[in-house]
């Protein structure tokens, strides 16, 4: 279960959003700009909300009143970012394992295998990111999040970069990581066609607020949401 | 002679710097703090001073006599006045900003969202700090060495009035060339060192670019 109630001050736009979801895919809809990156770097403690409280399965990561702040290294929460952000100086096998390292978790090989498996990376282990293409960077950087065992996994528009072609490859590894890994994730998207596929509760966001909670309904363009407004 | 101690001076002045010169280069680099500015130009002050007056400064404070030195070399032996130590330490210093600078350029160009991934996969700032921000800095630090090497083999001013010009314990290759020019004969030998100073300082230099090659495609992930 995450719940957030937290606002923030950027510049000239402010964020302020409430919202508790316990679905496995929680999708973040709404317009670039709308505060959903910033969002979710609250969530995963990168960036700091100037009031408020987010708690994560019952723990508070953020009391903005209480002082408390748990720095992101230590919430384990995946995050994938856009940009896949692998680490250039380390091969695929290096940055798989580099969540395992830094947590000083036990060597895995049956979630590892799973992993690669689910991931299909197993045969650019021994390459480094800047041979990759744009959707195999983002498989490995889906495999390296995974498998720092976080409690829950952040998903910035991770098909952001890619062309309609690469999405459509990377699309069934996401269903996949849905129904087949155990760990709750909050997805990123403007795209309402990616959010019914993946979401199973869906935070609308627009300027910076909550303008709807629910299922995949009152996403724009579904059947209830035109006969609603019909 | 001259040579073999130069080597050693600069040597022992690059390897004592470099530890240091990644720490400052580092808090120049990502931390904002009160007095920032005021290191950066204390860091930097050796490239502008005269050499002499660097040297001299290190005389008054770490001379025998000195508030420093006197304090040291009582309480914990520690000499440096006249002594291939104090060579090292004069190299050091004037050799520190051109040591900092490279390894400074090279930690600000490593992409600070990778440093944040590493957080979001559990790593705290000091492992951040040595597995991707100073791998990947890694080829701006060894520029920086190979920089400070070659300004500490070249260093006379500050050398030379701080420790004066010793043979055996304080001449190094740019005091004995000093000293051979104004010996009557003494250019043959001079100019054997001449050559020498120009294949070091060419060597350093090509390994430099080489170095900072490298680090271009090391960014790259190639």
């Amino acid at each position: 279960m995450l719940s957030v109630d937290i606002s923030k001050q950027l510049g000239e736009f402010c964020i302020e959003a409430s919202f508790a979801s316990s679905g496995r895919v929680t999708g973040l809809f709404g317009a670039s700009g709308a505060g959903k990156t910033s969002l979710i770097n609250m969530i995963a403690g990168l960036l700091r909300p100037d009031r408020g409280v987010i708690a994560l399965d019952g723990e508070t990561l953020d009391d903005v009143a209480d002082r408390k702040h748990v720095p992101a290294h230590r919430r384990r929460i995946g995050y994938v970012f856009q940009d896949a952000r692998l680490f250039p100086h380390l091969d695929v096998r290096q940055n798989l394992e580099y969540g395992r390292r830094m947590n000083s978790l036990a060597d895995d090989p049956v979630q590892r295998a799973r992993v690669t498996d689910l991931l299909d990376v197993g045969s650019l282990l021994d390459r480094r990111p800047g041979q990759l293409s744009g959707g195999e960077r983002q498989r490995v950087a889906l495999g390296r999040a995974l498998l720092s065992k976080p409690r829950l996994l952040l998903l910035d528009e991770p098909l952001g970069s890619l062309d309609d072609e690469r999405k459509v490859e990377i699309l069934p590894y996401l269903v996949r990581l849905r129904d087949e890994a155990s760990v709750p994730m909050v997805y990123v998207s403007h795209d309402a066609g990616e959010m019914r596929q993946l979401a199973t509760s869906v935070v609308m966001l627009s300027r910076g607020r909550v303008s709807a909670f629910g299922g995949t309904e009152i996403l724009p363009g579904s059947l209830a949401e035109v006969s609603a407004r019909a | 002679m001259a040579i073999q101690l130069s080597l050693r001076v600069a040597a022992v002045a690059t390897l004592v710097a470099t530890p240091l010169g990644i720490a400052v280069a580092w808090l120049l680099a990502r931390r904002d703090f009160w007095g920032k500015s005021l290191l950066d130009a204390l860091i930097h002050l050796p490239l502008v001073l005269p050499p002499v007056v660097t040297g001299y400064l290190l005389l008054l404070m770490l001379g025998r006599r000195g508030v420093l030195g006197g304090w040291l070399a009582d309480h914990l032996g520690i000499v440096f006045a006249f002594r291939w130590t104090g060579a090292a330490l004069a190299c050091g210093i004037m050799a520190f900003p051109l040591l900092v600078r490279p390894i400074r350029l090279s930690i600000e160009a490593v992409d600070r969202r990778l440093e944040q991934a590493a957080g979001t996969l559990g790593a705290a700032p000091w492992k951040v700090f040595s597995t991707i921000t100073l791998p990947l800095a890694l080829p701006g630090v060894l520029a920086g060495m190979v920089l400070g090497f070659a300004k500490a083999i070249g260093e006379f001013g500050a050398t030379i009035t701080f420790v004066s010009n010793i043979p055996g314990e304080t001449q190094t290759i740019s005091s004995a060339v000093y000293s051979l020019i104004q010996t009557p004969d003494g250019d043959t030998a001079a100019l054997r060192l001449v050559a020498v100073s120009i294949v070091i300082a060419l060597a350093a230099l090509v390994a430099s670019e080489w170095f900072a090659r490298r680090a271009v495609q090391r960014l790259h992930g190639e």
